[in-house]
């Protein structure tokens, strides 16, 4: 066991592995969503999960911050570390691991809330402003990091849930930031965009794999393309085929990643 | 029919049909409106004209001696010795005092001393012994007193007297009739205003004409703020942890499944059970507030738990989830985040609830709120405690009326449910307020 520690903090060192899943089993109620998924995501890049609807890519996406303990009939079982250390150890309060490992949604959620309120609420609740101007500071940093700085500046006291589809999303994703988590998780976060918006976005995600290890799920090809370095393919709950992005979209190993590449599956 | 039979310009049989039906349905629908509105329209006439007048009241104007040798032997203004004079002796200066003034507005009449002297409400001499008891120096001078008039007085000027339905009644003559039309005739009675009636206790049998809903209105008041302050936060902490954070097991569908139940058991038996845990076990004073007040957060309760878990529910779960994603715990999310959003859904729940029961009667009458109360009831006093001297409620107060001999409490019982509409009406349409103002759209 001990060795096994070392040989992974070893592989950590060498490939800056930031999230490492094994055998990874997701119950709900008598389905078994995911099967045996070993995984190990790099920091600082872009790591995404394709695969048909319903093969457990966003299950496994809200297994990293035990988003899933909401559900009451789900049970998660193996070991998921981030920065080798194991989310679902006892000690670990999910309310801590989610100030670490920040979500966006399918569809934009801001509160109902002002844009200012919107960003400021995480660090609020996390105690990171001791005054006024530093969460002025925070709320502009993380608008910034979110690419909607400049479209919002001026009315930061208007309610978030009145700017446009993209923007919302944007405003979701400066929300996620704010809280100055490690890892950022986006569940299909252009499925509800029109292009325009989803090449903003897109391209702020591109930004954002510079400082923190991003996990996007996608039912998008072309955009898993795109903004991607790394490429994990899901089928049925099971972990078909991961690796380097180029290679999963010309060479992939397995029948099935070429199958639903190639359009004839999914 | 030139066109052929396929062509669109020909409406088949079966449209037809169909159409014909939605025409049928339409009717319906429109007949089913027309009926309720009508049915409202008889309420509201019916009430409105029996009740409309309890707000209006007959006076004489009466100029009556306060002598001193009969209101205050001692002559140093004594309030005990005062307090011997009943209101026996004060109704011979009344009657002396209508004489009087009758004369001096050249007044003649055949009728009996004593018979003018029923022209006055049995309730006046009270009135005026108050007002002597509480302002000794009017001792020894003549005063003009704003008097009540006799009950079937009053109703001769509403109409609900006449001279023929006098003849027969023991309680007033038409030559009575007669003399306070007189009376009238030279300013010395007058048809007005009543806010007393909102605001004088109840009277007995005898005397309709000074029965008010002062009391009554009192005790549902101090009833409604027991049921806010028990009813609200229980209710809605209790629906939180149902809705938000208890396990969906077999024990909260069984609880969900009984608070559905309790919703609609009638509410007699939230009586029975006032009455067995409050007064009986718990021996809190029986017809007081605190004990009408706690019977009806019972009965409130599962409504604004129902009300209160849907509005919970109809909050989009991507809110819970955007507020657990950026790292709140449970409580932070819902206390954030999913309260105000449901706030609006409660308040009007809760209020709803309220005027539920502000309207009930049956528990009430159960724990004895239907006595005769004459006295205000005080918020707190020494001997009862919080909310508990002996009062009425307003729909108990309307019950009671309607159950009096005397044809007067007719027309105060129709007051009173006017009342009554009033406050339901004030509250709703502060529940669509609170509505419109705390209602956000995501």
């Amino acid at each position: 066991m001990l060795d096994h520690n070392r040989m992974d903090l070893e592989m950590h060192t060498q490939t800056k592995v930031k999230i490492s899943a094994k055998d990874v089993q997701v119950h709900y109620g008598d389905t078994h969503a995911i099967k045996d998924v070993n995984v190990e995501i790099e920091d600082n890049a872009v790591t995404a999960f394709i695969g048909p609807s319903g093969c457990g890519k966003s299950t496994f996406l809200r297994c990293i911050n035990r988003m899933n303990d909401t559900i009451d009939i789900c049970r998660v079982q193996g070991d998921i570390r981030i920065d080798n250390e194991d989310i679902y150890d006892r000690r670990v309060d999910p309310v801590q691991l989610r100030a670490k490992v920040g979500m966006v949604f399918q569809k934009p959620n801001p509160f109902p809330k002002s844009i200012y309120d919107n960003v400021a609420y995480g660090p609020r609740i996390h105690g990171l402003a001791n005054n006024k101007s530093e969460m002025d500071q925070i709320v502009e940093r993380a608008l910034r990091r979110g690419a909607i700085w400049d479209e919002v500046k001026d009315r930061l006291h208007a309610p978030g849930t009145g700017l446009s589809g993209g923007q919302q999303q944007r405003l979701c994703i400066a929300r996620a930031v704010a809280t100055e988590p490690q890892v950022l998780l986006m569940d299909e976060p252009c499925s509800a965009l029109d292009p325009i918006a989803t090449a903003q976005v897109e391209e702020l995600i591109s930004d954002l794999s510079k400082n923190y290890c991003v996990v996007i799920v996608t039912h998008s090809m072309q955009q898993a393309a795109r903004v991607s370095q790394k490429t994990a393919f899901f089928h049925l709950g099971h972990l078909v085929e991961y690796g380097d992005t180029d290679k999963i979209f010309t060479n992939p190993e397995d029948p099935r990643t070429e199958s639903y590449i190639s359009g004839r599956i999914g | 029919m030139s066109y052929p039979s396929n062509s669109l310009l020909r409406v088949d049989d079966r449209i037809r049909k169909r159409n014909a039906a939605e025409t049928r349905f339409k009717a319906y629908g429109i007949t089913a409106i027309v009926i309720a509105v009508l049915a409202l329209a008889v309420l509201l006439t019916s009430v409105l004209g029996s009740g409309l007048s309890a707000f209006r009241q007959t006076y004489l104007t009466v100029n009556v001696q306060l002598p001193e040798a009969k209101l205050d032997k001692s002559g140093v203004r004594d309030p005990a010795v005062m307090r011997k004079v009943t209101t026996i002796g004060y109704a011979s200066l009344l009657r002396d005092g209508l004489l009087d003034t009758m004369q001096d507005a050249g007044i003649t009449t055949q009728m009996s001393k004593k018979d003018v002297a029923k022209l006055i409400s049995k309730e006046a001499p009270a009135t005026v012994r108050n007002h002597v008891l509480a302002n000794p120096e009017v001792i020894g001078t003549t005063m003009t007193f704003d008097l009540l008039a006799q009950g079937r007085i009053d109703g001769f000027f509403k109409g609900r007297v006449t001279l023929e339905s006098a003849a027969l009644d023991g309680n007033t003559s038409p030559e009575a009739l007669m003399l306070a039309q007189e009376l009238k005739e030279a300013g010395l009675l007058e048809t007005r205003l009543n806010w007393d009636f909102l605001i004088a206790p109840d009277a007995s049998d005898q005397r309709p004409e000074a029965a008010g809903l002062g009391v009554a209105i009192l005790g549902s008041l101090y009833m409604m703020l027991v049921v806010l302050v028990l009813a609200l936060p229980i209710g809605v902490a209790s629906s939180i942890y149902l809705e938000e954070f208890a396990p969906k097991n077999r024990w909260t569908d069984l609880i969900e499944v009984n608070i559905s139940n309790l919703a609609a058991v009638p509410s007699i038996v939230y009586g029975i059970l006032g009455l067995a845990i409050f007064i009986n076990f718990m021996e809190l004073n029986q017809s007081s507030p605190l004990v009408g007040g706690l019977v009806l957060t019972l009965m409130t309760l599962p409504t604004i738990i129902i009300s209160t878990r849907a509005s919970l529910k109809s909050v989009p779960p991507s809110i819970r989830d955007a507020a657990l994603g950026v790292g709140a715990s449970k409580m932070q999310a819902v206390f954030h985040h999913v309260l105000p959003l449901a706030a609006p859904g409660i308040l009007t729940g809760t209020i709803i609830g309220l005027a539920q029961a502000l309207g009930e009667t049956a528990p009430l009458l159960l724990i004895g709120m239907v006595a005769f109360v004459r006295e205000y009831p005080a918020a707190f006093s020494p001997d009862a405690g919080l909310f508990g001297e002996a009062s009425t409620a307003l729909p108990v107060q309307i019950y009671n009326w309607t159950q009096r001999a005397d044809p007067g409490f007719v027309e105060r019982a129709s007051g009173a449910i006017i009342t009554l509409l009033v406050f339901l009406f004030i509250m709703n349409i502060i529940a669509i307020m609170l509505r419109r103002k705390f209602e956000r759209r995501w």
